[in-house]
């Protein structure tokens, strides 16, 4: 136990989730309260010592899985199995609907998952992966593609179909009720895939080893998910971790804010201190100053070929103005547009994205980004937004097309503003290549920074807590390094 | 290491515990039987905080029973409860202890002859230290249950108060050094995850992270707090609760709020979730129009009362 304790710690660590020495003793020690005859036990126990963040758990659920999961109902993959799968050869009749012919598995599948019979369901599941999967020996893959391949045959789309006719007799026609089956009949097919996949991972164990297969199957953390290639789910689960980074943002800044500078004198603490030397008012305190409101503006380049890092922009936008009240919002292309009110709270965020986009006057000419412009623009029309209490922070790959980089504009903005910074999401190396013009605007700001995950969006935010003439400093080094 | 911490190692504190607690099936009936129902990884978080002498981080969605998991814990062992509510700009005086020193100086003006030392050493002894929540579970008596309720609230560097008291269950007081716990308090801390805690106080808790309930947990949990209501009723109350926490919202419905339904419900004397007896009670469950629109839309439900042309 110690041992595969050990290496499961390693492979957390490995995945990037921080497990600290004490963690691990702590972990070794509750298991020994832990009754190992449930794997959710261990679950738990492992859970509650090891990981500390919600945002870690799918990682480590992947990774118990790996060490500590069922083991599977068939045999590792030989080389018969596969030449018998091969002289399959039915590809279309599965999907031509319910998949008729072939012997039951099937219905057998819709019963046992409506049944509620875990064991019947494995079994089948590891039928279906004899049959379908075509598991070939030896070969260094993490198994989505034998998943892939299985449900694939066994067909998903028409499960779920099957599944919400069985719940649906007897049922009316209301939305509430037809929702629910939906969500029921989604739940059974999530559990189909979560056996099919233990059962291959299970296979794959018993072929190449443990520490293999968790490093094939491993699953990244929210904090590297990259922002410019996110899918669907991964930008979903950045969304949900974008609340707290907004709101330490918020406290960041404010503490900025108040840095160097006393408030009134607290009477009572003065006294209290006094007690120390005998009555006597020789060491004077000070209540804190009130933390005032940042006032925050945010420039978002919004054009193609920032369109999912802007969609994640524009989510920390809209968390960041439900902590702010004074946070005003301009996207361009090349043109530029203040959008605040389609990021108020109480709108919903994709709405608000949708008919920002559709509405905002942002294009000009032909759609490609004009910094230039954009920035003339905003000094034009919005010079009064930015006040030496703004925090001004732009988003955007600098890249301008070959056109006139406006910097005069640019350069009134950042002297007029408390300071600003510049998130760019293109990896370093690239800054200045082609296009961009990132070191002609990067001079004049308080900082660049490379933002393309979350944790480097959390860095960011750790920096902008430092007094400005802090960061210019740093900044001069970052500066020389790549202009 | 000091003879104390030998102690606190080798047992003496143990004895303090509750011994009746052998397994996480024991810590589940005995929630159960002051009114919490607790699923297996809470029992077993739980039975590990009370035999690691750990204390507990609870965090998850507001409403599902974080603190309440604290006063469940209590009434089950019979203790007392000590609660710190954390906001921002909560301080060491407010938290830990604070000299009362209206007291101190009518001390010291009482008795102006006497001699300085003596006097020192007067004004900074216990008959003048006023206690808060930390200290007061630290020196009682009788072991206590320590709830720190929202630690996410307090500000980062404040949280550096918490460790002494949660890693080795003492406070030091610089005019009258360490005060070490008589009886060990069993600790929860809960956080609604609006900020990541630091590392440093993670570290020394039992990460236990309170979802929301799954339809059969939510289910009992109606059935013991809502008695009256029909099984089906109260299974349909369930799924469409559960159902609704996945559209969406800004706010979604807290285990509070299922049963708040379920209470209208049965009040208004209706047995069948129709759509407009929906419609008409949603404000219970959400607490925005936004969200009450956004999710009468997806249930295609009609909030006005006026009959629709459809």
């Amino acid at each position: 136990m110690i041992i595969a304790l050990g290496e499961f710690v390693e492979e957390l660590r490995e995945v990037g989730i921080p497990v600290s020495m004490v963690e691990t003793i702590d972990c070794a020690q509750a298991i020994q309260y832990t009754d190992l005859a449930s794997r959710e036990n261990l679950r738990a126990t492992l859970g509650a010592t090891l990981i500390k963040s919600t945002r870690h758990y799918a990682a480590f659920d992947r990774a118990f899985d790996v060490y500590f999961g069922l083991e599977p109902v068939g045999g590792p993959p030989s080389e018969e199995e596969e030449s018998l799968t091969s002289s399959g050869g039915q590809g279309g009749d599965a999907t031509a609907g319910g998949g008729g012919g072939d012997d039951g598995l099937f219905d057998g599948l819709v019963n046992a998952l409506l049944g509620g019979d875990r064991d019947e369901v494995r079994r089948l599941v590891s039928l279906a992966v004899d049959r379908y999967a075509g598991m070939q020996p030896g070969r260094p893959v993490g198994g989505r593609y034998y998943a892939y391949r299985t449900l694939r045959r066994i067909d998903t789309e028409a499960l779920l179909g099957r599944l919400i006719a069985a719940m649906k007799e007897g049922r009316t026609e209301r939305e509430i009720e037809a929702r629910i089956e939906r969500e029921r009949a989604a739940e059974f097919v999530q559990q189909l895939r979560d056996l099919l996949e233990q059962e291959i991972t299970g296979r794959l164990i018993a072929d190449r080893g443990r520490r293999q297969v968790a490093h094939s199957r491993r699953l990244g953390l929210v904090e590297d998910i990259d922002l410019m290639h996110a899918t669907r789910v991964e930008i979903e689960e950045v969304t949900r971790a974008i609340r707290p980074l907004a709101r330490k943002l918020a406290t960041r800044l404010s503490q900025r804010r108040m840095h160097g500078s006393k408030g009134r004198l607290d009477v009572r603490r003065t006294i209290r201190r006094s007690l120390g030397y005998g009555g006597v008012l020789i060491d004077p305190r000070f209540k804190a100053p009130r933390k005032s409101k940042p006032e925050i503006v945010i420039l978002c380049d919004v054009s193609g070929s920032m369109a999912t890092f802007a969609r994640f922009t524009m989510q920390l936008t809209h968390a960041v103005s439900s902590e702010f009240s004074k946070v005003r919002v301009f996207a361009f292309i090349d043109g530029l547009d203040e959008v605040t009110a389609y990021f108020s709270p109480d709108i919903d965020f994709s709405d608000g994205l949708a008919s920002m986009l559709r509405e905002a006057d942002i294009v000009r000419r032909d759609g490609h980004s004009d910094y230039g412009r954009s920035f003339a623009e905003m000094w034009e029309r919005y010079s009064d937004a930015v006040t030496s209490r703004s925090t001004v922070i732009i988003t955007g790959d600098a890249r301008n097309n070959y056109r006139d980089a406006g910097i005069g504009s640019f350069e009134r903005i950042v002297d007029r503003s408390r300071a600003t910074f510049w998130l760019n999401p293109e990896p370093r190396r690239y800054w200045d290549t082609g296009d961009s013009v990132m070191s002609t605007y990067g001079a004049a700001c308080d900082s660049v920074d490379q933002v393309r995950t979350l944790r480097q969006l959390e860095v960011f935010v750790e920096r902008a807590a430092l007094p400005v003439r802090r960061i210019r400093a740093l900044d001069a080094g970052v500066t020389t390094r790549y202009g | 290491m000091s003879d104390t911490r030998w102690r606190m190692a080798h047992g003496r504190y143990a004895l303090e515990m509750p011994g009746s607690w052998e397994s996480p099936a024991d810590v589940r009936s005995s929630l159960e039987g002051v009114g919490y129902l607790a699923d297996d990884k809470i029992a077993q978080v739980v039975f590990l905080a009370t035999k690691l002498h750990k204390p507990i981080l609870a965090e998850g969605p507001a409403g599902v029973g974080k603190t309440a998991l604290a006063l469940a814990l209590a009434k089950a062992t019979g203790r007392r409860l000590v609660r710190l509510q954390c906001y921002e700009g909560l301080d060491e005086s407010k938290a830990l202890y604070e000299w009362d020193y209206h007291k101190q100086l009518l001390r010291l003006q009482a008795d102006a002859g006497a001699e300085w030392d003596e006097l020192e050493g007067d004004i900074f002894s216990e008959a003048f230290l006023l206690e808060r929540p930390l200290l007061t579970a630290i020196r009682s008596e009788e072991p206590v249950v320590l709830l720190i309720d929202e630690a996410d609230r307090v500000d980062f560097e404040t949280e550096a108060l918490f460790l002494e008291v949660l890693d080795s269950h003492q406070v030091t007081i610089p005019e009258l050094g360490t005060i070490e716990a008589v009886t060990l308090p069993i600790v929860v801390l809960t956080s609604n995850n609006t900020r990541e805690l630091s590392e440093a106080l993670k570290r020394r808790c039992l990460y236990l992270h309170i979802p929301y309930p799954t339809i059969e947990r939510e289910l009992a949990i109606l059935r013991s707090r809502v008695p009256d209501m029909p099984e089906q009723f109260a299974e349909q109350i369930a799924r469409t609760v559960a159902s609704i926490r996945q559209i969406p919202t800004r706010k979604a419905p807290s285990v509070s709020e299922t049963i708040d339904w379920a209470r209208t419900l049965l009040a208004l004397g209706v047995d069948e979730l129709s759509d407009s007896v929906t419609a008409s009670t949603l404000n219970v469950l959400l607490k925005y129009q936004t969200d009450i629109e956004r999710t009468a839309k997806e249930l295609s439900l009609e909030l006005d009362a006026e009959a629709s042309p459809e």
